[in-house]
């Protein structure tokens, strides 16, 4: 589904991803982990279209198309999803009607009819379930005043709309106190589906212990420099990332 | 090189004066002629006309066409506001009332509406000698004098005491610019007495491919526990340029509420001051300009406080795209006697071009020491991280845009309390922002 070959990217001049290659297939949920400037936030930033962000080497295929090449729109209604780390605030724009309009401008895209008024407000019923959301935080404008946990609530909320077929949780666990975190993977876990694929990307363990992720990466210095199931996320909760920074010098050493 | 032509309205001002032989309209517009001999166009030495330069619109002559009477029933239609079948509609034409085309439909025992020339034959005689020009003392400028010299068929509204109006008040000003330039000087008194609640809205159109130059002043007056809505839409061609004057003065305690929507024109010069004359006074003004093209709007506001206790809130926001360009000067004064003034004022705007200007500046002057005021302006661009946030929803780079813009001016659209009007206002944003 999602082919990434050998990125390099800079942001104002400074390289910050430096060749990475990750294959993610349908119904698969891979986890990238790493320290802070690793370069994660980067890849999250790219893969949704950030203009700010060179690629200065490397593609992205998503489902066979020069990902690249489209605007951030574009792959969107692609079927690509990115929950922001720190999702904004829009005063003014109520967040049904965004909703609504993101779901009709996708439907047109792919050639379908808009949603009529009562298929959406039944989609939003059963989805709001789904990730036990308030109903009073849809009247009001997007992210506007929310706490940190009611707007990575918001982001899942609108990925329940999307239905993307690629989803990236960039630090979506980041802020969220336990119960917070709970219903936040909750609804993730009730979003996965063999049809659809997840990147997460995180500081923490803690997130991955709800959702069990097939693969784990460890992004330092803007590569991967470790795959591995999740019992590669426990071994580095319990040594830190020092342990990998330490064999990756040895081997450059090499 | 044009240069700037003000003879001719010597001859237009005699002609007038020789053939109206009422007294009280007659002297004070032999003062406003001697004072805009005196002072002559606003130049652009004058501060407060610097970044507005209306004397270039008089390097032409202009028609001040008395009688002739060529706008039609089917010109007006086309100009109608939703909501009009319920609405007192006073029609002008090239700044003169036309009692025969307007319709009031409220009851004389709510409120009368009469020419002026008529109205200080009438018992409110004394009233109107009272009130009328007092905005004077506040603007000094020839183009304030240049109205007051050719004061001649204004109209006057007076609202009875205990009368909240059922029926809204719309104006229109229609400005007939086939065959010449046109200026128009529309003047009108308005009064709304104790306990009264009278809504205006002022809709401008002028029709021909003549430049027009709508020079007008309002003077409102509100008494004690009466309520003054305004609104003024201007959405006029581009070669249609005007400067408004709207005097509020609130001799006992009451309160207004005011939304100036600039969406189109050449030249725009709004003057919005508001008198506080007795304590406990309290006023909102608000105001929206999405300018494009060459339009220039220039938003003057003026808050007075002369008394203590009293409270004011102005709103203005912008969306300026092209070469348009703004001006936004809030005037506050806070006098000796104005202890506890609240008074607070706002400016934002939204440049979406390189080529777009706006200047503002807020003005506070205050005489008192125990006061509560502030003001703040910002200009700036859309937000990018909120526009990358709706399109990595599938929303078009477009559509986000207008979404953004939408959201920006319906802080001021909202406040807007004539629901008609409003919807009216929302449609024409909508349809402007979605062209982008």
């Amino acid at each position: 589904m999602l082919s990434i070959k050998n990125i390099h990217a800079s942001v104002e001049g400074k390289q910050i991803l430096n060749g990475i290659n990750l294959e993610v297939k349908a119904g698969e949920v891979h986890a990238i982990m790493g320290p802070n400037g690793s370069g994660k936030s980067t890849l999250a930033s790219i893969l949704a279209g950030r203009e700010d962000y060179e690629v200065t080497e490397g593609s992205v295929f998503f489902e066979g198309n020069d990902m690249l090449e489209l605007s951030p729109e574009d792959r969107a209604r692609e079927g690509l999803f990115l929950a922001f780390q720190y999702p904004v605030e829009i005063p003014g724009v109520s967040t049904t009607n965004f909703i609504k309009t993101a779901l009709n401008e996708k439907r047109k895209y792919n050639g379908q009819e808009p949603l009529d008024a009562v298929s959406f407000l039944k989609m939003m019923k059963q989805k709001m379930q789904l990730v036990e959301i308030d109903k009073s935080l849809l009247t009001r404008s997007i992210n506007e005043g929310f706490s940190g946990g009611e707007k990575k609530r918001n982001e899942i909320f609108q990925m329940a709309m999307l239905e993307p077929k690629l989803a990236i949780l960039d630090e979506t666990d980041s802020g969220l106190d336990i119960d917070a975190l709970r219903i936040v993977a909750n609804g993730v876990n009730k979003l996965r589906n063999e049809n659809r694929a997840i990147i997460v990307i995180t500081h923490y363990q803690r997130l991955l212990d709800y959702l069990q992720p097939d693969f784990v990466h460890v992004l330092v210095n803007g590569r991967i420099v470790r795959s591995g199931t999740k019992e590669l996320a426990l071994e580095l909760e319990e040594k830190g990332y020092d342990f990998l920074k330490d064999e990756l010098s040895l081997a450059e050493a090499l | 090189m044009d240069t700037i032509k003000t003879d001719y309205l010597k001859d237009k001002f005699n002609e007038l004066q020789s053939s109206s032989a009422d007294d009280v309209l007659s002297n004070i517009r032999e003062e406003g002629f001697k004072n805009f001999n005196k002072v002559g166009l606003p130049a652009p030495h004058n501060e407060e006309w610097r970044l507005t330069g209306i004397s270039n619109l008089f390097k032409k002559e202009y028609h001040l066409s008395e009688l002739e009477n060529t706008i039609t029933i089917a010109d007006i239609d086309t100009a109608r506001l939703p909501g009009y079948e319920n609405a007192n509609e006073l029609i002008f034409i090239n700044g003169k009332f036309i009692p025969e085309l307007s319709t009031i439909r409220s009851s004389e025992n709510d409120c009368i509406v009469l020419p002026l020339e008529e109205a200080i034959k009438t018992e409110y005689k004394n009233l109107i000698d009272e009130h009328l020009n007092k905005s004077y003392r506040f603007i000094k400028d020839g183009i304030h004098a240049l109205n007051t010299s050719f004061m001649h068929g204004g109209v006057f509204i007076y609202i009875n005491k205990n009368k909240v109006l059922q029926h809204p008040f719309y104006l229109y000003h229609f400005a007939d610019a086939r065959n010449n330039h046109l200026l128009s000087q529309p003047r009108s008194l308005v009064y709304i007495d104790e306990n009264a609640k009278g809504q205006l809205t002022e809709y401008y159109t002028t029709i021909g491919a003549m430049d027009s130059f709508t020079n007008e002043v309002m003077e409102i007056v509100v008494n004690t526990n009466a309520i003054a809505e305004y609104y003024k839409i201007q959405n006029d061609v581009a070669n249609a340029s005007q400067v408004t004057t709207t005097h509020i003065r609130q001799i006992g305690k009451s309160y207004t509420h005011a939304v100036t929507v600039s969406l189109n024109g050449g030249m725009i010069r709004n003057n919005m001051n508001v008198i506080m004359e007795k304590e406990g006074n309290e006023a909102h003004l608000y105001g929206l300009y999405l300018l494009k093209r060459k339009t220039h709007v220039d938003n003057h506001t003026l808050v007075d406080n002369t008394k203590p206790n009293c409270f004011s809130n102005e709103f203005y926001k912008g969306i300026l795209d092209d070469n348009a360009s703004g001006v936004f000067n809030g005037k506050i004064f806070v006098r000796q006697d104005a202890q506890k003034t609240n008074a607070y004022q706002s400016n934002k705007n939204i440049l979406l071009s390189d080529d777009a200007t706006i200047n503002t500046k807020p003005q506070l002057e205050i005489f008192a020491d125990d006061v509560k005021c502030s003001h703040g302006c910002t200009i700036g661009q859309l937000d990018e991280e909120a526009l990358f946030y709706l399109r990595t929803r599938g929303i078009s780079k477009e559509l986000a845009q207008s979404m953004l813009l939408e959201a920006f001016a319906e802080d001021i659209v909202m406040q807007i309390k004539h629901e008609p009007l409003r919807k009216y206002v929302e449609e024409l944003i909508v349809e402007r922002l979605s062209i982008n």
